[in-house]
């Protein structure tokens, strides 16, 4: 079955890829996106018959060279199952959404054919992430990397007229590569120490890396912090975490389906899942996860800070997921996994919808994205107007203080807070998102109100004719509502209740008292003697290397931080619905009451202003230290290396030297015949001198 | 004893015996309108001949005390020399006869000519060695200057004449000193006197000279010069005949010398062929840059290609003379295939040469410009082509005698002289429209180009078993 939910999509995305001329391009667009239906409800089934425990099914033998042998395989666990519901109902819904969005696109000519390409693009898409999510070992999941890499490219620069669109691929693809860089090199490490690339020996491993040394660059370093860092920044290339966030604004060049699919629902969450999926790895490596929840953090507080002031309804979007991801990857930093999990989970859910309603308000615009052109929206297209509201409650974390009632962000979101307090004991991580949740819900507010409120601004015609999106539009956005509202409730106990229930969800078997032991001996050996220590290592290899934790993900025996989230103080619990409601009310303020203030604030504070406008200048400080210096570099080696040196060298010897000799020999060939002997014998003469004074002397 | 010779260079016999023959009899029955009838019956006896030698069985055979040795070297040439002289006959009978060139003694004389080649390839005596060197080269005088009313063919055969005349006198020369010194003139005996690297000033300075002589008669530099004049001024069909079965005889007495004669002093003699090798390589390559006349350019091709034959030679191990008749066998077959293209160019039935009035062959005739394209790649020595392996062997050979600098230098060498081979390339797909040629009308021609075009194709996959009997060819000459 999880085969079929894998190869569908592939199989659409060739049938219209390479055969939309022979079926005609509505078919195309039927069959790629029957496939992914047919993958979502599948993936509905495992995901709800699923016990928890972990198979492995093998497709076939892959690589096999040397002691690197590895089988294409899939490794169902319940992180798996989430993924896969995630990612086949957030694009089969995207696919059906695209239907509307993309009929008439006004970037292309009359009579151009489009569609398919894109159905293709959105298909194989779906098929690498999904490669990337069931992936039992670590190059697969590179080869999905990289094929999602690979459509994202292609779908921000499905526009390839526009030169925006194009930068923004390039930028977008440069950009991950250099997280990518970090990821290969993650792996080269763990196959370096381990020998292995599958994830079962790698786990099995991750005890005996926390007391190894690695030396790496100019120092020596502990081998599973090492790898965990390498491997976060593979994920912060992907997730868009800060320093390498700067491609996921620009990639909004993309269609908005693209958006919501790849730039909000799915592909930027894979940092998220490598890190969750990895957490036997990273339970051994403590700097690393302090580092992994700086980074989040830092990223929820910054992007949420440009939210504010962004112009474009898709760019506030955008930096809204930016700083949602860093949530994300708090939660995964402090150890809660699962809570990490249950907010992808959610946010997939609201952000795929925020984005496909901004994309319904842009169909209804005529293309246009200014939100300062927006307003009043309210009544021209009602529907829209409900699900943009649905998925704003359910961002800004609307609900109950102190009960599970509530929208889906409220729980997951409260979930993450809850868990960063205990984690980090009430320190940075926790304060950062408590501000950054004020922010969040001031940006969605503001959204809201200049959207649908307030009077009509911008071109007159265009709001004259402004209309409601049509019905295969509409769907997704019903359907991902239902996801929006409630599932938060669902889900909620078995993502971050009681202990137990969390564990039997994810098929984590209780602690094991040798494992306790074992882990307390590798605690101990930094004060014991050397032969203690060393005991301490065998044994803990001994153990570990026969088997790797079982469940879907692993949380050491010291880690209790789920279980203190829960006893955490009740002001911590309400504090970010308390920033929810301050934010909410500063917009209101801002934007119903008073929206002349907004312009005086912005004047007032103006350089406060400019430097969140400009996004605290990341691509300009980018543009002034990496691209200037590599295209000097380029250009240096480009005319001067290539073009003087090497060029210019074998012009030389193809314009100046050779021509010479060759008219030295035309000239010598005089048609003469006492030329020609004279030729010979001087030949000859050369000849025997050479041999009395080389060979004949001897 | 005389019987048992006499069966072992049957071959031979029957061709000459043949030869004179027909021409007694053409003589005194109806002349040159039996020219057709002649090339014809002699192509077939050189098919027949080759397909016996092909065919008959392995060993080595001695005949007259070492004077003419049968072995597996000797029969490969042979067969090479029998077929290409075959197809070059029929090539140009069609030609001849239009220009009233179709004299009944040309198939005759290209037939003596042939004998002194298999004598050549299986000399095993200096005194053998000098009567094939010189039965094949008076006839070949004769067939340059086959125009007795055109100025060019006389001046080509009579320059072809006194050179080779100087290098028969500087071959002899040699070869007195080399008896002078070993006291015999059969290899077997040389090889005793030369042996085990002991060797005298004077038996080397024989020895340079014998080479030289030879040089002369593959074309080496610099002793190519007589080259791109007769080329040139020899009828196209001529000129096919001297690019291709001679430098087969020339580059197998040379390897039959220099093993047979003088293999035990290979470190003498290697540095002097390497020489020339690269001297020929080179000369080639950029001096037929300057040719805008596709028989000239092809002398030039030639004599690169002879440099790179010789670096199979330089190398002295069975291995380089594996390389050398492989080489040797695909220049041959890509040289068929390209003069059956030159032989084509005409216009209002007058030859034409000029490189020039190529162009934009591709828009007339495509099947004849791809299958030009593929031949020009395959002398150029482009993968995945034929020609690439040729150039491969050679320089492997060189590489594994430890003559690295060698192949670096081949290698620089072909890429130069890709530049000219493509240059025509170019004209043939995108130069400037210009008076057309005719359109080949001999399907024999087209059948042999396209039939070297395909191969050129086709061998990739095993080079048609080649590989093999060259190696076993080989085997029999170095031991």
């Amino acid at each position: 079955m999880v085969t079929i939910i894998l190869f569908a999509p592939l199989i659409g995305a060739l049938v219209a890829g390479f055969g939309w001329r022979f079926i005609g391009e509505t078919a195309a667009q039927w069959i790629t996106t029957g496939m992914l239906f047919l993958s979502a409800l599948l993936s509905w089934v495992v995901f709800l018959g699923h016990d928890g425990g972990t198979t492995h099914i093998v497709l076939m033998r892959w690589i096999e060279s040397g002691s690197l042998s590895t089988d294409w395989g899939i490794r169902l666990d319940r992180v798996t199952a989430t993924m896969l519901i995630v990612v086949t109902t957030v694009s089969a819904l995207v696919h059906l959404y695209s239907f509307g969005y993309m009929d008439k696109d006004p970037q292309w000519k009359e009579g151009e054919s489009y569609k398919p390409r894109f159905f293709a693009y959105l298909s194989f898409f779906t098929f690498s992430m999904l490669m990337l999510v069931t992936s039992d070992n670590l190059v697969q999941m590179f080869f999905g990397w990289e094929g999602v890499g690979v459509a994202s490219y292609l779908l921000i620069g499905f526009y390839y007229r526009k030169p925006s669109a194009n930068a923004a691929a390039i930028k977008a693809f440069v950009v991950n590569r250099v997280g990518d860089f970090g990821f290969a090199l993650g792996i080269f490490g763990l196959f370096y120490l381990t020998d292995s690339i599958k994830l079962d020996d790698v786990f099995a491993a991750a005890p005996e890396l926390a007391n190894t040394q690695l030396s790496f660059l100019w120092g020596e370093w502990n081998a599973a912090n090492l790898i965990a860092v390498l491997l976060f920044i593979g994920a912060m290339g992907k997730s868009a975490q800060l320093f390498l966030h700067t491609w996921l604004p620009d990639a909004m060049e993309g269609p908005t389906p693209v958006s919501a699919l790849i730039h909000a629902a799915t592909m930027v969450t894979a940092g998220v899942f490598l890190v969750i999926r990895m957490s036997p790895l990273i339970e051994y490596a403590p700097e690393a996860k302090q580092f992994i929840v700086f980074v989040g953090a830092s990223t929820a507080f910054f992007a949420a800070t440009v939210g504010l002031v962004q112009n474009d309804i898709k760019r506030v979007i955008a930096y809204s997921t930016c700083s949602q991801l860093g949530y994300m990857f708090v939660a995964a930093g402090v150890g809660v996994y699962s809570v990490a999990l249950f907010h992808l989970l959610t946010h997939a859910f609201f952000k795929a919808m925020l984005f496909l309603s901004a994309g319904s308000v842009i169909n209804a615009m005529h293309h246009e994205q200014d939100m300062r052109n927006y307003g009043n929206l309210r009544k021209k297209i009602p529907y829209t107007f409900w699900a943009m509201m649905i998925g704003t409650l359910a961002i800004t974390g609307v609900g109950i203080p102190l009960t599970t009632i509530g929208f889906a962000g409220f729980l997951s979101k409260d979930a993450v807070i809850e868990s960063a307090f205990a984690g980090t004991a009430g320190g940075y991580g926790f304060w950062m998102l408590v501000i950054a949740a004020m922010f969040t819900s001031f940006y969605s507010w503001r959204l809201m109100f200049m959207t649908f409120y307030g009077r009509a601004r911008g071109d007159k015609h265009t709001h004259d004719n402004a209309h409601e999106s049509p019905l295969v539009m509409l769907v997704p956005l019903g359907v991902l509502a239902l996801g929006a509202v409630f599932s938060g409730m669902i889900w909620y106990g078995s993502f971050f209740g009681d202990h137990n229930k969390v564990n039997a969800f994810f098929g984590i078997e209780a602690h094991v008292s040798s494992e306790e032991t074992a882990t307390d001996d590798t605690a101990n050996t930094g004060h014991g003697s050397a032969a203690e220590a060393e005991d301490a290592v065998a044994d803990t290899a001994g153990e570990h290397m026969a088997a790797a934790p079982v469940g879907a993900i692993y949380m050491g025996s010291e880690n209790n931080v789920m279980d203190e989230a829960h006893k955490a103080p009740v002001w911590v619990k309400i504090s970010p619905f308390i920033a929810m409601i301050i934010g909410f009310l500063f917009a209101y303020w801002f934007y119903i009451v008073n929206p002349a203030l907004p312009k005086a604030l912005a004047k007032h504070q103006r350089p406060m202003y400019l430097f969140l406008l400009n996004k605290w200048y990341f691509d300009e400080i980018y543009d002034y230290i990496f691209i200037r210096p590599a295209k000097a570099i380029g250009t240096f080696l480009w005319k001067r290396g290539d073009g003087k040196v090497i060029d210019g060298t074998l012009n030389g010897i193809a314009m100046g030297i050779i021509p010479f000799f060759t008219r030295l020999a035309g000239r010598m060939q005089t048609g003469y015949i006492f030329t020609y002997a004279l030729a010979t014998v001087i030949g000859i003469t050369v000849l025997i001198t050479w041999m009395t004074l080389t060979g004949g002397a001897q | 004893m005389l019987q048992a010779d006499l069966n072992i260079i049957a071959p031979e016999i029957i061709l000459s015996v043949y030869a004179m023959l027909a021409l007694i009899f053409a003589v005194y029955t109806k002349k040159d309108a039996l020219a057709g009838l002649l090339i014809w019956t002699t192509a077939a006896l050189f098919t027949g001949l080759a397909i016996w030698i092909g065919m008959s069985g392995s060993g080595e055979n001695i005949a007259f005390d070492g004077m003419f040795v049968d072995d597996g070297f000797a029969r490969f040439a042979k067969v090479v020399i029998l077929l290409s002289a075959a197809a070059i006959l029929l090539m140009g009978k069609d030609y001849m006869e239009r220009r009233n060139m179709a004299r009944f003694e040309y198939p005759l004389l290209v037939a003596l000519s042939v004998v002194g080649m298999m004598v050549m390839v299986s000399a095993g005596d200096l005194m053998s060695l000098y009567m094939g060197l010189e039965l094949q080269s008076l006839a070949l005088y004769v067939v340059a200057s086959m125009r007795r009313d055109s100025i060019k063919s006389t001046e080509a055969g009579l320059k072809y004449f006194v050179l080779g005349a100087l290098s028969s006198g500087i071959l002899l020369y040699g070869a007195s000193l080399v008896y002078g010194y070993a006291g015999t003139t059969g290899f077997a005996g040389i090889v005793m006197a030369a042996g085990n690297g002991q060797v005298s000033l004077g038996m080397l300075f024989g020895l340079v000279f014998v080479i030289s002589g030879l040089a002369f008669k593959v074309s080496a530099v610099p002793f190519h010069m007589w080259t791109p004049d007769v080329y040139e001024g020899a009828p196209s069909p001529i000129t096919a005949f001297f690019a291709t079965a001679p430098k087969v005889a020339a580059m197998g007495l040379f390897a039959r010398v220099l093993f047979d004669a003088f293999g035990g002093v290979i470190g003498d003699w290697q540095q002097i062929i390497a020489l020339l090798s690269v001297l020929s390589m080179f000369l080639g390559a950029i001096a037929a840059i300057g040719q805008t006349d596709i028989k000239r350019l092809m002398a030039y091709s030639s004599i690169a290609h002879m440099g790179f034959a010789l670096m199979g030679l330089a190398a002295g191990t069975a291995f380089g003379v594996q390389a050398l008749l492989i080489y040797m066998t695909i220049y041959v077959t890509m040289n068929i295939g390209t003069f059956a293209f030159i032989i084509s160019m005409e216009k209002d039935g007058r030859p034409v040469t000029d490189i020039k009035s190529l162009s934009m062959l591709s828009k007339r005739e495509p099947g004849k410009a791809l299958a030009m394209l593929i031949l020009l790649f395959s002398l150029a020595g482009v993968p995945p082509l034929v020609g690439f392996f040729g150039k491969f062997y050679v320089l492997r050979a060189a590489y594994d005698a430890g003559l690295a600098w060698l192949a670096i230098a081949g290698v620089i060498a072909s890429v130069i002289g890709a530049f000219y081979y493509l240059r025509i390339v170019f004209y043939i797909y995108f130069g400037e429209e210009t008076d057309a040629l005719d359109k080949g009308k001999s399907p024999i021609l087209w059948g042999f180009l396209m039939a070297s075009a395909v191969i050129m194709l086709v061998g990739v996959v095993n080079l048609f078993g080649i590989e093999t009997i060259a190696a076993n060819a080989a085997a029999t000459l170095v031991n």
